[in-house]
């Protein structure tokens, strides 16, 4: 009886282990992703806003490397079946007007949600104290909006969560392989054009 | 050793060493936590949260926050520790600001009134924030995670997200200044 009490607190305490376990791995891994984001110049306003003006090519060049070695290695794990993709559903509403409204905000802030966790790690104030307070007040304001939003603009023209594969109805490498050729033709010609 | 540790110590890297760190991280990510890399939702559940200290339990009964859930969760970690990471390379570089209310471009265009900084950053954080929820993802959760998963969703996001930044950009610093 004892023993059995006993195993059944063990089990409790590995529970509470394997439930916060989760929790370390996305730390570590964001402490890994701001140490890059500091490296790549990228939690600084004039790296972004330079980026916008198109005077400074840093972020297109570390978003496009990034996607370009994300995807081989994600459909590549696809396809041996380590990994399900997990993709966000989407609309026109969503994904152009949302997108606008975020590239007006991206633009006047001149940080975006990622980035600004990393500015204000890197200690800018402007990012702490203005765009921290900004982005919880904005996504405050869609929350309180969300019942009226949902079964309008965000429901128009509806596509689900598909891939560009299952759009097109071909194998994933049909599009993997010529997307990763273009994006590394326009890395070189980016570099080439001293952008 | 030496020029190991000179690359931690080093202010920058190449872009494309940061962006192909990232992709592999991106690897990880999915396999050993089953998720993609993202942030925008964190501020949503955080804005909750607050709101939750002040009001109570009440408004976790909010139709988004349902949806969304107000926990501490993977995501919420996730944000945490890019401030962490960003601020120990920022100390290992000797790059980390003290005092730096204005940044230099802006300096250049509107002058070193903290303010006016600040009140703009206030301003463009509240339309980011809300655009980003809009949109369902941010420049990481679209902008990187969903475009390698070649999702139409992101795509489609990740184009109009620089459409419009670079439109407004060119507003904020060719007409307006």
């Amino acid at each position: 009886m004892e023993t059995k009490k006993q195993s059944a607190e063990n089990a409790t305490v590995t529970d509470y282990i394997a439930d916060k376990r989760p929790l370390l791995f996305g730390l570590g891994f964001g402490i890994l992703f701001g140490f890059l984001l500091h490296k790549g110049g990228v939690t600084k306003y004039d790296v972004i806003v330079g980026q916008l003006l198109l005077t400074d090519f840093t972020v297109v060049k570390i978003m496009l490397s990034a996607v370009v070695t994300g995807m081989i290695g994600i459909y590549f794990m696809k396809s041996l079946g380590w990994i399900k993709l997990s993709l966000k559903s989407g609309s026109v509403g969503m994904n152009i007007i949302g997108a606008l409204i975020f590239g007006v905000g991206f633009a006047v802030l001149g940080y975006c949600p990622g980035t600004i966790a990393g500015a204000i790690g890197n200690g800018y104030l402007d990012a702490i104290v203005g765009g921290l307070a900004g982005i919880l007040l904005g996504t405050w304001i869609f929350a309180i909006m969300y019942p009226k939003l949902k079964d309008g603009i965000l429901q128009k023209g509806e596509f689900g969560d598909i891939t560009i594969p299952r759009l097109l109805k071909v194998n994933d490498w049909v599009v993997v392989l010529p997307v990763a050729a273009l994006i590394i033709l326009l890395l070189v010609w980016i570099q080439n054009a001293g952008l | 050793m030496e020029t190991m540790l000179a690359f931690f110590t080093d202010v920058s890297w190449s872009p494309y060493v940061v962006g192909i760190g990232i992709g592999i991280l991106s690897w990880l990510s999915f396999l050993i936590s089953g998720k993609p890399i993202a942030t925008s939702t964190t501020f949503a559940r955080a804005g909750g949260m607050i709101e939750q200290m002040i009001k109570g339990e009440k408004v976790a009964e909010r139709a988004y926050y349902k949806k969304i859930k107000l926990q501490i969760n993977w995501q919420w970690m996730l944000v945490l520790g890019v401030v962490i990471g960003s601020f120990l390379s920022a100390i290992l570089s000797g790059d980390f600001k003290v005092g730096v209310w204005v940044p230099s471009l802006w300096v250049s265009a509107f002058g070193d009134s903290a303010f006016l900084r600040v009140i703009v950053a206030i301003a463009g954080g509240i339309i980011l924030g809300f655009g980003a929820r809009f949109a369902g993802g941010c420049t990481s959760g679209h902008g990187i995670s969903g475009t390698l998963q070649l999702a139409v969703s992101s795509w489609i996001s990740a184009i109009f997200f620089f459409i419009g930044g670079i439109i407004t950009a060119h507003i904020i610093f060719y007409f307006i200044a």
